[in-house]
C-alpha cells in the first residue's frame, strides 16, 4: 500500500467482537483492522469461526459483543443498508437461481443493488469472469467452477468497496482457481479491499498483503513474512557431502549463530540471528576446514508451517489436563 | 422503500414460477377442483329449481382459489430460498426484509389473481351460455359477483401472509406446503358454508369480513416481517 492510502481510514476495524450460539463460542475477543485496498486473508481450521466472521460483518447476524466498522460504517442494526450497500458478498456456495440463466440471476441481483446501467455492469462482470459467452446459459447447467465463476461476477455488479469472498476457491480446478487468484489480483489493482477466507495456504500466501489466523481467537496477524519471523528462528541450512569432524568448533564460536543441530537429513541448521552476517563466514570457515559444500541456504518457512504451528499449539494446549 | 429491490425480486420470482413445473401443475390443478363441482351443480339444474339458488351462492364456492393456491406458492417463498442456498446471497444485499416479504407476496398474489378471475370470468360466460336462463339469473346477482371480485384478493392476502409465515418457520418446503394449505382450510369452509347456504350471507357479514381481512392482510405484512429472522434462517439458530 501507498502511503496516501494507509493515511485513510481502515476499510474494516474491528474491536473485540465476539459470537456466541447459546454456550458455544464462534469466535471470542477478535479485533483487527484491514486497510483499503488490502487484500485479507482469514485462516482457520473448520469451526475456527471463519464464516460466522463474515456473516457477522455483513450484518446477517448480530455480534454478541464489540464493535465493528465496515466500510466507514457503523456495525448495527439501523446501519445494515448502508453497510450491504458497499459491501458484496461472495459464499462458500454459490447460491444461485439454477433455472435462470447467467444474466437473469445477475438482473436480479443488479436490481437488488440497485446498479445504474445494470446491462452493461452485467456485460463488464461476466466479461470479467469470462463468461460472457454463457449470459442465456442455465444455471443450472454449468460446472460447479463456472457457478463459481457466475457467483464471483455477481458480487462485481455493484463495485463494492469491500469484498468477502468466502472460500471462492473451494471445488475449483487447478486452472479454475487460477483464474480467480488473476481475477482478485485485478481487484486489489483498482483498489478493493478483499476479505478472503481460505484453506489454501499458498493461496493465502500469493494474494495477501497480510493474513489473520482464527482458531475461534484470533491466534496471529501480520505479513506471511512477519508471522514467519515471529514464530520460527531464522536458520541456516548446510548440506556437506560427508559428515564434519569438529562441527561444534566451526558453528560454536561462529557470528551472528546461536546454536546448531543436524537433522535427519544429515543437513546441519544453524540458529542465526542475521542470516546475511553468519553465511559467509559460515562458509569461509567450512571452506577453511577442508569441507566439501554442497549447499548453504536460509531455511524458509511456508505460510503452512505458520499455520500448522499455531493449529499444534491449540491441539496441545486442549489436551492438557487443566 | 425501495421499489426496485422490490421489482427485482418479483421479476425473479415470476420466472422461477415459469420454469417449474410443480408450481406450474400446483397452479393448474388446484383451481379447477373448485371450479368443476359448482358448475356440475349449476348446469345440472332444472329451471324449475332456480329459486333455491336464491338462498345459495355457489360461485362463493370459488373463493377456495384464491384460498389455497396463494398458499400452496407462498409456502415455498422462504423455506424454498433456504434449501437452494440463494437465501443468504440475497440477504446480503441492501433489500430489506419487508422489500423481499412484499415482493414475495406480490409474486405470488398477481398470479393467484389472474388465476382466480380468469376463471371466474371463464365460468360466469359459461353459465350464461349454457346454463337454464333462469338458473343463470339465479346464479349471476350483482351482489354475489360484486363479492367474489373484492374478496379475492382479500382472501388471497391471508393466505399469502400465512403462507410466508410458515414458510419462514419450518426447514422444508413438503412441511411448509401442508401446513400452509392446512392453515388455508378455515377461509375455504366459511366461504363453502355460505356458498351452501348454511351461513347466510349479508351486507353487514360481508363489510364485517372484508374489514377483518383487509385489518389481517395489513397486520400479516407486519407480523411476517417481525418473524424473518435472518440469523435464525442463515444458521439454524435463534439470534
Amino acid at each position: 500500500m501507498s502511503a496516501p492510502e494507509q493515511q485513510r481510514a481502515p476499510a474494516l476495524t474491528v474491536q473485540h467482537l465476539t459470537k456466541r450460539f447459546g454456550d458455544r463460542v464462534a469466535f471470542g475477543d477478535v479485533s483487527f483492522e484491514v486497510g483499503q485496498g488490502e487484500v485479507f486473508g482469514f485462516l482457520g481450521p473448520n469451526g475456527a469461526g471463519k464464516t460466522t466472521t463474515v456473516r457477522t460483518l455483513s450484518t446477517l447476524i448480530a455480534p454478541t459483543s464489540g464493535s465493528a466498522t465496515v466500510a466507514g460504517v457503523p456495525l448495527d442494526p439501523k446501519h445494515g443498508v448502508e453497510i450491504r450497500q458497499r459491501i458484496a458478498v461472495m459464499p462458500e456456495a454459490p447460491g444461485l437461481y439454477l433455472k435462470l440463466s447467467v444474466a437473469e440471476n445477475l438482473e436480479c441481483f443488479a436490481g437488488l443493488y440497485e446498479v445504474e446501467d445494470p446491462a452493461e455492469r452485467i456485460d463488464r462482470a461476466l466479461h470479467a469472469v469470462s463468461l460472457a459467452d454463457r449470459a442465456d446459459d442455465p444455471c443450472g447447467a454449468l460446472s460447479k467452477g463456472l457457478r463459481q465463476r457466475v457467483a464471483l461476477a455477481r458480487s462485481l455488479l455493484s463495485d463494492p468497496e469491500v469484498l468477502f469472498l468466502d472460500e471462492p476457491t473451494s471445488g475449483l480446478d487447478p486452472v479454475a482457481a487460477r483464474d480467480v487468484h488473476d481475477l482478485i489480483a485485478q481487484l486489489r489493482e483498482r483498489g478493493v479491499t478483499i476479505f478472503l477466507t481460505t484453506h489454501r495456504l499458498e493461496e493465502a500466501e500469493r494474494l495477501c498483503d497480510r493474513v489473520a489466523i482464527l482458531n475461534t481467537t484470533l491466534r496471529m496477524i501480520g505479513s506471511p513474512e512477519e508471522l514467519r519471523e515471529r514464530l520460527f528462528a531464522r536458520s541456516l541450512v548446510i548440506r556437506t557431502r560427508a559428515p564434519l569432524e569438529d562441527p561444534e568448533a566451526l558453528f560454536g564460536d561462529a557470528p551472528a549463530v546461536d546454536g546448531w543441530r543436524r537433522n535427519g537429513s544429515g543437513e546441519y541448521v544453524l540458529e542465526v540471528s542475521e542470516p546475511e552476517a553468519a553465511a559467509p563466514a559460515i562458509t569461509r570457515a567450512l571452506v577453511e576446514a577442508g569441507a566439501d559444500v554442497l549447499s548453504i541456504a536460509e531455511s524458509r518457512h511456508s505460510l503452512e508451517d505458520v499455520y500448522l504451528e499455531l493449529i499444534d499449539q491449540d491441539s496441545e494446549l486442549e489436551r492438557r489436563p487443566a | 422503500m425501495s421499489w426496485r429491490r422490490i421489482r427485482a425480486i418479483f421479476r425473479k420470482e415470476l420466472r422461477e414460477y415459469r420454469r417449474n413445473g410443480a408450481i406450474i401443475a400446483t397452479m393448474a390443478v388446484l383451481p379447477v377442483i373448485f371450479v368443476i363441482e359448482p358448475l356440475i351443480q349449476i348446469f345440472n339444474l332444472p329451471a324449475a329449481s332456480a329459486h333455491t339458488l336464491l338462498h345459495k351462492d355457489p360461485l362463493l364456492y370459488m373463493l377456495g382459489i384464491p384460498a389455497l393456491v396463494p398458499a400452496a406458492l407462498a409456502a415455498y417463498a422462504v423455506v424454498g430460498e433456504r434449501q437452494q442456498g440463494t437465501l443468504e446471497p440475497v440477504l446480503t444485499t441492501p433489500i430489506r426484509r419487508e422489500e423481499l416479504l412484499l415482493a414475495k407476496a406480490l409474486a405470488v398474489l398477481v398470479p393467484a389473481l389472474v388465476i382466480s378471475y380468469a376463471l371466474f370470468v371463464v365460468s360466469i360466460v359459461a353459465i350464461a351460455l349454457f346454463a337454464d336462463s333462469a338458473v343463470a339469473s339465479a346464479v349471476l346477482r350483482a351482489p354475489q359477483l360484486i363479492a367474489q371480485v373484492v374478496f379475492t384478493p382479500l382472501i388471497a392476502g391471508w393466505s399469502i401472509w400465512v403462507g410466508i409465515g410458515i414458510s419462514a418457520r419450518t426447514n422444508d418446503t413438503r412441511v411448509a406446503q401442508q401446513l400452509s394449505v392446512l392453515a388455508s382450510l378455515p377461509t375455504v369452509v366459511v366461504t363453502a358454508l355460505i356458498a351452501f347456504g348454511v351461513i347466510h350471507p349479508s351486507l353487514k357479514l360481508a363489510l364485517g369480513l372484508g374489514i377483518a381481512l383487509l385489518v389481517l392482510d395489513r397486520l400479516g405484512w407486519r407480523f411476517v416481517s417481525a418473524l424473518f429472522d435472518r440469523e435464525r434462517l442463515i444458521t439454524g439458530t435463534r439470534s
